[in-house]
């Protein structure tokens, strides 16, 4: 009898793997539906996976907080909050999805667009990408200059209209509709234009530095458009 | 086998012990659940948003899972060199019709239906554990290989892993509880023997059986 429910759990084990994405799909709905707070306590319900490279959330004061632009830059910036505040502000209401695999649908985010910072501090010639700096002191990210300027790249300072939480990357951090997690580096501080791509932290370890959603990685997930 | 006979005139200062688990049972028990606490707590960082960003590290923390993970099943195939061992988990896999009037009774501690060695509920216990283990490994298995495996899988596993080792976490604790509860079965895990009267009690036919005064049961 033991080992018939050791077979079965087997048998359940592998019905769960193959239907696996439909199932946990149909969890994820029935949670929005009816607990969405449950998917912050649990992700395996729909909600974001929380992944540091560093040791817990790195602290920031609201008041001394600055968003360093430099580099092939006409003018270096540091922006503060009030400064980030006073661009003109953009909403963006899409999916988030990571490279393992997890989705979080239309989460809606606000902030200011890349290419409105970019444009602010005006790119020299010869600035052909863009490396992301965050201050947990580790965490580095890379996009082309195309890439940057593209409509859907957006520097973050709201998320499901309150303020960025900490772990999410308070109280800015990137998010790059187009391609996986990774790309959208939380705990912004630090934005360099420079001539060639520097490849940043998950794609020194061997991630895709084009992370676009269902084209890379060798995975097929629907694209985020 | 009893471990140590005693006069009768003695019987009252030295109560008679069992032996209930071997050397080997007893290092396959601890090593398993040292293990599996070092997965629980890494799960729990990995798992629960607020828990992890506490320590952060998840590389480290996902490397140590994986890890110990993958060194889950040693303790088990070694055990399996253990004829104790082996002796029990055939106990363990025999279910026999008292054990599911055992389960069903309302009176199951009174002992008007007899136990051996292993009441039902260990049973269970003990083949959901292991059917746990192994799906936990394979599916974490396919989560670690994962860029081998279609996104389908790799989602389907996932999605398996993370409901599974919920709820084994709650079998276990389930398990820790009811050891909680019994100093005595806590001693006979700890050092191998059992006082015959706690034998006789929660598992009367092991006893009779132990003391020869029955032919081995289940």
């Amino acid at each position: 009898m033991g080992r018939r429910i050791v077979l079965g759990m087997l048998g359940l084990g592998a019905v769960g793997v193959a239907a696996g994405r439909w199932l946990s799909d149909g969890v994820t709905e029935v949670v929005a539906s009816t607990a969405p707070g449950l998917a912050n306590v649990l992700p395996a319900t729909g909600g974001f996976r929380i992944y540091t490279v560093t040791s817990g959330y790195p602290e920031y004061d609201p008041a001394t907080y600055r968003l360093a632009v430099n580099g092939l830059v006409r003018d270096e910036l540091s922006l503060s909050l009030a400064d980030l505040a006073a661009l003109p502000q953009t909403g963006i209401t899409k999916d988030f999805q990571c490279v393992t695999g997890w989705r979080v649908a239309n989460v809606p985010w606000s902030g200011v667009l890349l290419r409105d910072v970019l444009t602010a501090a005006g790119v020299e010639p010869g600035g052909a990408a863009l490396h992301f700096t965050s201050f947990d002191g580790v965490y580095t990210e890379s996009l082309t200059m195309e890439q940057g300027m593209a409509p859907d790249v957006l520097v973050a300072t709201s998320m499901f209209g309150a303020p960025i939480q900490e772990k999410h990357g308070a109280p800015v951090r990137l998010y790059v509709v187009p391609m996986y997690g990774y790309k959208s580096l939380k705990w912004l501080s630090g934005i360099e234009v420079v001539r060639d791509v520097i490849p940043g932290y998950w794609e020194q370890l061997g991630y895709d530095v084009d992370a676009y959603v269902g084209t890379s990685n060798g995975r097929s997930d629907d694209p985020v458009v | 086998m009893v471990a140590a006979m005693t006069l009768s005139s003695d019987a009252a200062v030295a109560p008679v012990q069992l032996q209930r688990f071997g050397t080997a049972e007893r290092w396959v028990h601890r090593t398993i659940g040292i293990l599996l606490l070092i997965l629980i707590i890494t799960a729990a960082l990995l798992f629960i948003p607020d828990l992890g960003g506490l320590v952060g590290n998840r590389q480290t923390v996902r490397r140590i899972h994986e890890i110990v993970g993958f060194a889950l099943p040693i303790p088990l195939l070694l055990a399996l060199l253990s004829r104790a061992f082996r002796d029990d988990a055939d106990r363990l896999n025999r279910f026999r019709p008292t054990d599911w009037q055992w389960l069903r009774s309302r009176d199951r501690r009174s002992g008007r239906i007899p136990v051996g060695k292993f009441n039902a509920g260990q049973k269970l216990n003990a083949a959901f554990s292991l059917g746990a283990i192994l799906v936990l490994l394979a599916t974490g298995t396919v989560m670690f290989f994962s860029s081998y495996f279609p996104d389908a899988l790799r989602t389907g596993a996932t999605f398996v892993h993370d409901w599974l080792s919920i709820a084994f976490i709650i079998v276990v604790v389930g398990h820790i509880y009811m050891a909680f509860n019994d100093a005595t079965a806590r001693l006979g895990m700890r050092s191998g023997s059992v006082p015959e009267s706690w034998a006789r009690r929660e598992h009367g036919e092991w006893a009779a059986e132990e003391l020869g005064t029955a032919a081995p049961n289940d």
